[in-house]
């Protein structure tokens, strides 16, 4: 046995070789099948304390912050009491409504609209990677955060979990390139999927006809055809039409509603469990969704 | 003389196991800092800097499946796809590995232009893992990144040097 002063080991060449053809397979079994999960969630719990201490000086300025706030409280406060009496007007109508729905439901002998529950989360970090649109946030399957778990701020949908660590989760953007929400727009109630292009602040409406019915502006809604987003919840405006005759589609461009990258604090709304009317129809949607892969994440 | 204008060799104390650690663990923590906008595009990554330092400084101790386990471990906390970084931060070890005789007999500032080459290799690795993923060019000023490393390496690379000096002056008499 050589001694250690001669001791090298493989030679350079073939550990690069082996690193590389080791992480290139890492990548390919992370992006076609969902094997790896137990390994990042081991990391992630490595990780977990060192990103709890990065966010310590975060912490430290918005407590300073909100000290030195105090001073604005009082006219602050003056003005939610009106905010909330107005508020609490339109409650009352909205109870009102509320309630007539739910008769009106009952006669129709509709579904009945779930009522979803939320939990307050607040974005721990925002990744330094280009190629995604994600966040991640300080609740995870400890606080009984699933994937799939729809994400909104106080206007409007903002994203959907994609994976979950003990106390962490991801969420994908709807801006992320392989995100698409089902949408419906408000003025006419046109169905159509909503698109993240990768780009910050802009989503696409793809495989519009050129005649189709659509104007800037237009307020698009989620459908609720889908079964992950509840309906009703805004997710895009559209910004810019650009009706070229040389492309077979119309090119809509979008803007989100939600304050997609400027929010601390969002809302994490729990699953729905999808009410099915006809299960035949159910299992059939099933498997075109699966075909199609265009609902939520791939 | 044929050696004057090689730069003055300090002569160094052996690197503690655990100093190598904290340095790595302090890069980590300071690549996951929540930064956003400017600040974030200009932030350089202090991991692939580390791992660089070490590969050239203590090529026996710390090497490639060093620099593979900080990029998985960066690629769990970037939410990227498994073994992105690793594939580049493997590229980058292998270089400065090959380069690292060569590298030392440079100063620090001399050394600078040579590292911020290496950071480019290693960012266009993640690049080009990330187009071939489907995803549109973020745009050159990702590149940013490797120039305000290439910047800081003199001041990181005699930061983590301070350890090494030896604590009396050696040519003391007493």
């Amino acid at each position: 046995m050589a001694p250690q002063f001669f001791r090298h080991g493989p030679s350079l060449l073939a550990r690069l070789v082996f690193f590389v053809l080791l992480s290139l397979l890492l990548m390919a079994v992370d992006a076609r099948f969902k094997y790896l999960s137990e390994i990042r969630q081991a990391f992630a719990v490595v990780i977990h304390p060192l990103q709890k201490l990065a966010n310590v000086p975060t912490t430290i300025y918005d407590t300073i912050s909100e000290f030195f706030v105090s001073q604005h409280l009082v006219g602050e406060n003056a003005q939610l009491k009106l905010q909330y009496l107005a508020d609490q007007g339109q409650l009352q109508q909205l109870r009102g409504l509320e309630a007539e729905n739910a008769q009106l439901r009952k006669l129709l002998e509709a579904a009945q609209r779930l009522e979803s529950k939320a939990v307050m989360a607040e974005i721990l970090r925002v990744p330094r990677d280009p190629f995604n649109r994600k966040v991640i946030l300080d609740k995870g399957s400890q606080s009984g955060i699933q994937p799939g778990q729809v994400v909104v701020d106080d206007v409007g949908v903002v994203g959907q979990i994609t994976r979950n660590y003990p106390w962490l989760s991801e969420v994908t953007l709807i801006t992320d390139k392989d995100h698409s929400v089902p949408v419906q727009v408000v003025r006419n109630g046109l169905r159509s999927v909503v698109s993240g292009t990768g780009k910050d602040g802009t989503l696409e409406l793809r495989y519009l006809a050129m005649n189709t019915d659509i104007q800037e502006g237009d307020m698009l809604v989620t459908s609720g055809i889908d079964g992950v987003y509840p309906p009703g919840l805004p997710v895009a405006v559209v910004s810019k039409i650009e009706r070229n005759p040389t492309y077979v589609f119309a090119q809509v461009t979008c803007t989100p509603a939600a304050g997609v990258s400027h929010n601390r604090q969002l809302l994490i709304l729990s699953l729905l469990t999808p009410v099915t009317e006809n299960p035949s129809e159910a299992i059939e949607r099933k498997s075109e969704s699966r075909k199609g892969g265009n609902v939520g994440v791939r | 003389m044929a050696f004057a204008n090689y730069p003055k060799q300090e002569i160094l104390l052996p690197v503690k196991g655990s100093f190598i650690i904290f340095s790595l663990i302090m890069a980590l923590l300071l690549n996951l800092l929540p930064l956003k906008g400017v600040v974030l595009t200009l932030w350089p990554d202090f991991i692939a800097l580390v791992v660089l330092y070490w590969c050239i400084n203590q090529p026996q101790r710390v090497g490639m499946s060093t620099a593979f386990g900080m990029g998985l471990l960066m690629d769990v906390s970037n939410a990227s796809t498994f073994g992105q970084h690793a594939l580049a931060y493997s590229i980058m070890a292998f270089a400065a590995l090959v380069l690292h005789r060569r590298l030392r007999v440079f100063g620090l500032l001399k050394q600078a232009p040579q590292i911020g080459l290496m950071l480019l290799i290693g960012q266009s690795v993640i690049l080009l893992t990330g187009l071939l993923d489907g995803s549109h060019f973020p745009g050159w000023d990702f590149f940013l990144a490797s120039a305000t490393g290439t910047l800081l390496w003199p001041l990181l690379s005699s930061l983590l040097r301070i350890s090494q000096r030896s604590k009396s002056d050696s040519d003391a008499l007493s």
